[in-house]
């Protein structure tokens, strides 16, 4: 550690003012401070104490709650690859093909976020955010397998650029950047983002006869009888009972990297809500609004997917995700506890209307939570209205 | 008719270096200093002294130019030594060599039923002369209390919840007559209730318990409990136009202590804590004292901070510097001007931390903690929501309250509640802030724009 310390000391008049590389001393700092906490202090007059946390310990938490959505995520992909071609393989073949298929999403993501970041913290002179953090990991996350790499790039800039920097930068953005990024891909790239994409099967192997693509949203979407009859019907012959709802639940099925696993998303969540970081309001009342809504939508029926029992809703699709790592997003969801609970709900609602009322794409809790990161605003708004108003209803003058 | 109010918002911070119960008088301090930063809201402090002068316990030091009657007086009587100045000939304090023994200037006195039918006129202008009137500070804005203004009441926070903060009972005994002839003189000024606001579960000494005129509630919770902003903002809010004065305990005795004995005596105890002295426990000093003597070989490392109050709203003052006007209380701390590897992402039980995010184990470890000024982590803006509610004990949006400050937009500050907060109430935010923003100094900002506006 002395030798690290004193080996960056040594350099560290290059960076500062007057020094020949000036201009990059915030890129300077960021490694600097990536290896040792700073050594500042607090001013002389305030609080002279502070909290151990800080924002790089908090992003950390975070990204360790996703880990089991990663882990799980990486297997699976391998998993569907050996089911869709008819094969059978070692556990550790199957981590081998997910690992070849999502680290290098998982590098072009920090790659490039990283050095956008880099680039807008040189040039308008504040120190590197740790915002990207925690983003870089849940881009990868939500794309399909074998979502073409050079896309990936494309997203994260535009998400990172237009949906961050534009605004200032960590702290400052109005919607979910990783959102953003996938959204990006849905209107500009949708062949590759949706449809027959979510099992990767490597170039040179074919499907197994009966083969279908189709996620348990697609499944439903189409669905002309029954839903959880053609659930249970699904895949026979070469994936027989993938859509039961067990299966579901554990999130053996095909899908986004990181979103399939029920279980694992709930696992990051109690992480989350234990240690403080992810708000328990939010993701409390996503789940209860998809809920409530896919009851009342059993109540009207309509369609089969209308009639579709409210629980399968919480375990098909990307809702488990949505509600625990990009819902609770703190700079884009509502800021007061009150607010978090209505923006919860509102999300959780709009999730399961725009799966059963839209045509074209059966996801909803994309858009839902972009939505509603625009709306968190006003809810706060009202919420801070009332605190005024009970101010001024005591005042006598 | 007192109230009971629990509250459950709040964080405590077990400091080691609590003092230990005992008092002792230690060498007299040699220089006694009054500084003008420890009184907001003075227009431009004019000094009467010169270097040279002799000087009795309540001559006056200097006066603000805007209000002139009220005057800043000598703790003790000796020679002033040092009008020391600072950039653009700011006054920064008046210094003064103490003598072995006190001379007090003689002002009336009163008798106990004296003071219930003295004028009110009278009673003021003589807590004006001698230099006590600087005790009363004026809620909103947190200034020194302007004497032309009628408090809707009076507030006397009766206990300290501050880290490692000394305990009243201990500051305070024997000096009941003197609280209660305080208090008579205080209930003149207001047409409301005077105060006093008590801890319900620590044992609450008889100063406080057998006063008499006073209304005495009783409050339960963690820090900042004892802020008296607090109290307020659960007794009897403020609103706009209205005022409200605070005063500590000490102030109200000093002033008993002017009409029953006609000195102003400045005399007080103080608790030195902090885990880098070796004994921290009670001295009986004086207003202003150089703390130069309590600390002499009483430290436990070289690379300190001295700060005069508690470690959440105190002023640093070196190793030379003299004790705030209204503290009662020296912390020493180590500085934190150390590098540690990876010190963002390796567990640790002993960093406090009011979060359990990943490796901070804290909330495992109950014991005392030996805590350093370092910032942990750089300044962002604003990420975490939600956290600074729950150290809030109050019906005010912290984060929303400083964004008004930051965008200068008056009229959100005032309907978000900036005439109800000090600095003080709010210390806990900066402390969990994982952002390290600078709040108590966005506050006073704020606070200021709204005065001078």
């Amino acid at each position: 550690m002395k030798f690290l310390r004193d080996q960056l000391d040594k350099v560290k008049h290059n960076f500062e003012k007057g020094g020949k590389l000036e201009k990059y001393y915030y890129a300077y700092e960021a490694f600097d401070t990536f290896l040792f906490a700073p050594n500042t202090t607090t001013p002389e007059k305030g609080a002279h104490i502070r909290d151990a946390v800080d924002l790089k310990r908090m992003m950390m938490t975070v990204i360790l709650a996703m880990v089991p959505c990663l882990i799980f995520g990486t297997w699976n992909v391998g998993y569907q690859h050996f089911l869709a071609i008819g094969k059978s393989a070692t556990v550790g073949e199957m981590f081998m093909v997910g690992i070849w298929q999502v680290v290098p999403i998982i590098i072009v993501s920090y790659g490039v976020g990283l050095g956008i970041e880099f680039i807008f913290a040189t040039l308008r002179r504040h120190p590197v955010n740790e915002g990207y953090l925690v983003t870089g990991m849940l881009i990868p996350l939500v794309m399909p397998p074998d979502i073409p790499l050079w896309q990936v790039a494309v997203a994260t800039a535009f998400a990172v650029v237009i949906g961050k920097e534009a605004f200032g930068g960590t702290g400052m953005n109005v919607v979910n950047i990783a959102l953003t990024a996938r959204a990006f891909l849905y209107f500009a790239y949708p062949t590759d983002i949706s449809g027959d994409v979510w099992s990767y099967i490597a170039e040179g192997e074919k499907a197994v006869a009966g083969f279908s693509g189709a996620t348990p949203l697609a499944v439903a979407a189409q669905s002309t009888g029954n839903v959880v009859e053609d659930f249970a019907s699904f895949g026979s012959g070469w994936a027989e009972g993938m859509y039961s709802i067990q299966n579901l639940f554990l999130g053996m099925r095909p899908g986004s990297i990181g979103e399939t696993s029920t279980l694992m998303c709930l696992i990051g969540g109690l992480i989350l809500v234990l240690t403080g970081i992810g708000s328990f309001r939010i993701i409390v009342s996503v789940f209860a609004g998809a809920y409530a809504m896919g009851l009342f939508l059993n109540l009207i029926g309509g369609n089969p997917f209308m009639e579709m029992p409210a629980h399968y809703h919480l375990i098909i699709g990307g809702l488990a995700f949505g509600a625990v790592f990009m819902a609770t997003d703190p700079v884009t969801a509502a800021h007061t506890g009150t607010g978090k609970w209505i923006y919860g709900l509102l999300i959780g609602m709009f999730t399961v209307l725009i799966r059963v009322f839209n045509p074209a794409y059966p996801e909803g809790i994309m858009l839902a939570i972009l939505l509603m990161n625009v709306f968190a605003p006003l809810i706060d708004y009202f919420v801070i209205n009332a605190n005024k108003n009970r101010r001024l209803k005591r005042a006598t003058v | 008719m007192g109230k009971f109010i629990r509250l459950s918002k709040g964080f405590d911070i077990n400091l080691k270096g609590k003092p230990a119960a005992q008092v002792s008088t230690p060498e007299q301090a040699d220089t006694v200093a009054i500084k003008p930063s420890d009184f907001q809201g003075l227009y431009m402090p004019k000094v009467v002294v010169n270097p040279g002068d002799t000087v009795k316990a309540g001559s006056p030091l200097f006066h603000d130019k805007k209000f002139s009657d009220i005057a800043f007086t000598s703790p003790v009587s000796g020679e002033v030594v040092e009008v020391k100045r600072g950039d653009k000939r700011k006054l920064l304090e008046v210094k003064i060599l103490a003598d072995r023994t006190t001379e007090y200037v003689q002002f009336k006195k009163f008798s106990v039923s004296d003071l219930a039918s003295a004028p009110t006129e009278e009673l003021k202008k003589q807590m004006l002369e001698s230099g006590v009137w600087a005790n009363l500070i004026q809620r909103p804005y947190g200034v020194i209390a302007d004497p032309t203004a009628t408090p809707k009441a009076i507030h006397i926070s009766a206990f300290d919840t501050a880290p490692a903060a000394p305990d009243y009972n201990i500051l305070f005994k024997g000096q009941e007559q003197y609280f209660q002839a305080g208090v008579d003189v205080l209930k003149r000024f207001t047409k409301g209730a005077v105060h006093v606001n008590t801890h319900a579960s620590m044992e609450l000494s008889t100063v406080f318990s057998q006063v008499k005129g006073a209304q005495i509630n009783k409050f339960q919770g963690k820090h900042p409990t004892g802020c008296v902003g607090v109290q307020i903002h659960h007794l009897d809010p403020i609103n706009k136009g209205e005022t409200v004065w605070t005063i500590t305990p000490t102030g109200v005795i000093q002033i008993g202590k002017l009409f029953l004995t006609g000195n102003y005596d400045a005399s007080k105890i103080i608790a030195l804590t902090g885990p880098c002295v070796k004994n921290p426990q009670y001295y009986k000093t004086v207003v202003g004292a150089s703390v130069k003597k309590l600390i002499k070989d009483n430290l436990s490392e070289e690379n300190c901070r001295i700060i005069s109050g508690n470690i959440l709203t105190g002023t640093s003052i070196g190793s030379e510097g003299h004790i705030g006007f209204h503290d009662l209380q020296v912390t020493v701390l180590s500085e934190g001007n150390y590098h540690e590897f990876l010190g963002w992402i390796l567990p640790s039980v002993k960093k406090l931390s009011f979060s359990r995010a990943f490796g901070l184990l804290s909330f495992l470890n109950s014991g005392e903690y030996n805590l350093d000024t370092n910032t942990h982590g750089e300044e962002r803006a604003f990420v975490a929501t939600g956290v600074f509610e729950k150290v809030t004990p109050m019906d005010v949006y912290p984060v929303q309250l400083l964004k008004a400050i930051l965008a200068n937009d008056v009229d959100e500050m005032e309907a978000l509640g900036i005439y109800e907060v000090i600095e003080e109430d709010l210390a806990l935010c900066e402390f969990v802030d994982v952002s390290k923003q600078p709040i108590q100094s966005i506050l006073r900002e704020g606070l200021e724009l709204m005065r001078t506006s």
